[in-house]
């Protein structure tokens, strides 16, 4: 089965919001509109990290099934994120659509090489950055 | 009045659980709090709207990395007295096996608690603790009550 990076909204991606909005040069945008159940801080308002995290994922996630159908290798089965390393540089603030956007940087055979941005505002503001690398062609069905 | 300030008052600091239900994401998970003695274990229900992956079917990613991160910061105030919630600065998140659809288990343990900042590492698992299914480690930016307020956010 191949995977279309523009409508990959697995049910939790869709329980946040996410929705795909652009796609430039490889580099692909995922927005999550403002919700309250998003909140992390009832004090101030901001977005939770975790939410951050899971939208960073599915950007990247998607940049990965861009990349692969792009040198024609997109029925090569499913993906799985094997690591994601996260900086927090600022607060995602209340009331403020929350944009990610990533970009495969590099595909070998087995890996993916994966660098996001998560932004309200503007992308030169960024509220945080991602690096992860993914597993290619991962078992579509569990082992017995 | 602020969250954890609020709580005090109520006498309920130490009840990890009323500071998740003051989440609203946490609360959005349901994500639960069973406190023993001096541990605390995170748990997870698992429902239908937490999947990532519809095939196999696995959990999201980002659900655990959202309850890697919650497991870490409850720990802390576990920990110590905070003027606020903890703030990430990092978080490092290797997923080991995929999530099946099922319970998840969170613990975390405090590497480094400076004033300042402090270094956990965390790990979830479902059927064996010994069989992790994703683990972190991350930086958090602490307020410790009664301190000098930050003039930095």
């Amino acid at each position: 089965m191949a995977f279309d990076p523009f409508s990959f909204t697995p049910p939790f991606a869709q329980a946040l919001g996410f929705e795909f909005i652009d796609e430039t040069d490889g580099k692909l945008t995922v927005r999550a509109p403002w919700a309250e159940h998003l909140v992390g801080d009832p004090d101030s308002g901001v977005i939770h990290g975790g939410v951050i995290t899971a939208m960073l994922d599915n950007a990247c996630g998607r940049a990965v099934h861009l990349a692969r159908m792009q040198v024609g290798r997109d029925e090569e089965g499913a993906i799985a994120t094997l690591d994601l390393r996260i900086d927090y540089m600022g607060p995602a603030e209340s009331g403020k659509d929350l944009y990610a956007q990533a970009y495969c940087y590099k595909l070998t055979r087995n890996v993916a090489f994966v660098r996001a941005t998560a932004y309200t505002d503007t992308i030169e503001q960024p509220v945080a950055n991602a690096v992860g690398a993914f597993m290619l062609g991962t078992p579509s069905e569990r082992k017995a | 009045m602020k969250l954890l300030e609020e709580l005090r008052a109520a006498g309920q600091a130490s009840n990890l659980q009323a500071v998740a239900d003051a989440i609203p994401y946490a609360r959005f998970l349901n994500l639960r709090i069973d406190s023993k003695g001096d541990e605390l274990t995170t748990v997870l229900p698992f429902r239908d709207d937490l999947i990532g992956n519809t095939d196999l079917p696995a959990i999201h990613g980002g659900v655990l990395g959202s309850m890697l991160e919650l497991t870490a910061v409850l720990q802390l105030l576990r920990a110590s007295e905070l003027e606020r919630l903890p703030k990430t600065i990092d978080l490092s998140i290797d997923y080991l096996r995929s999530g099946l659809p099922q319970d998840v288990y969170g613990r975390a343990d405090i590497t480094r608690a400076g004033r300042r900042a402090a270094n956990v590492r965390v790990e979830l698992w479902q059927e064996r603790r010994d069989k992790p299914i994703a683990a972190a480690h991350g930086n958090f930016l602490l307020a410790p009550l009664g301190a000098a307020p930050s003039t930095t956010s």
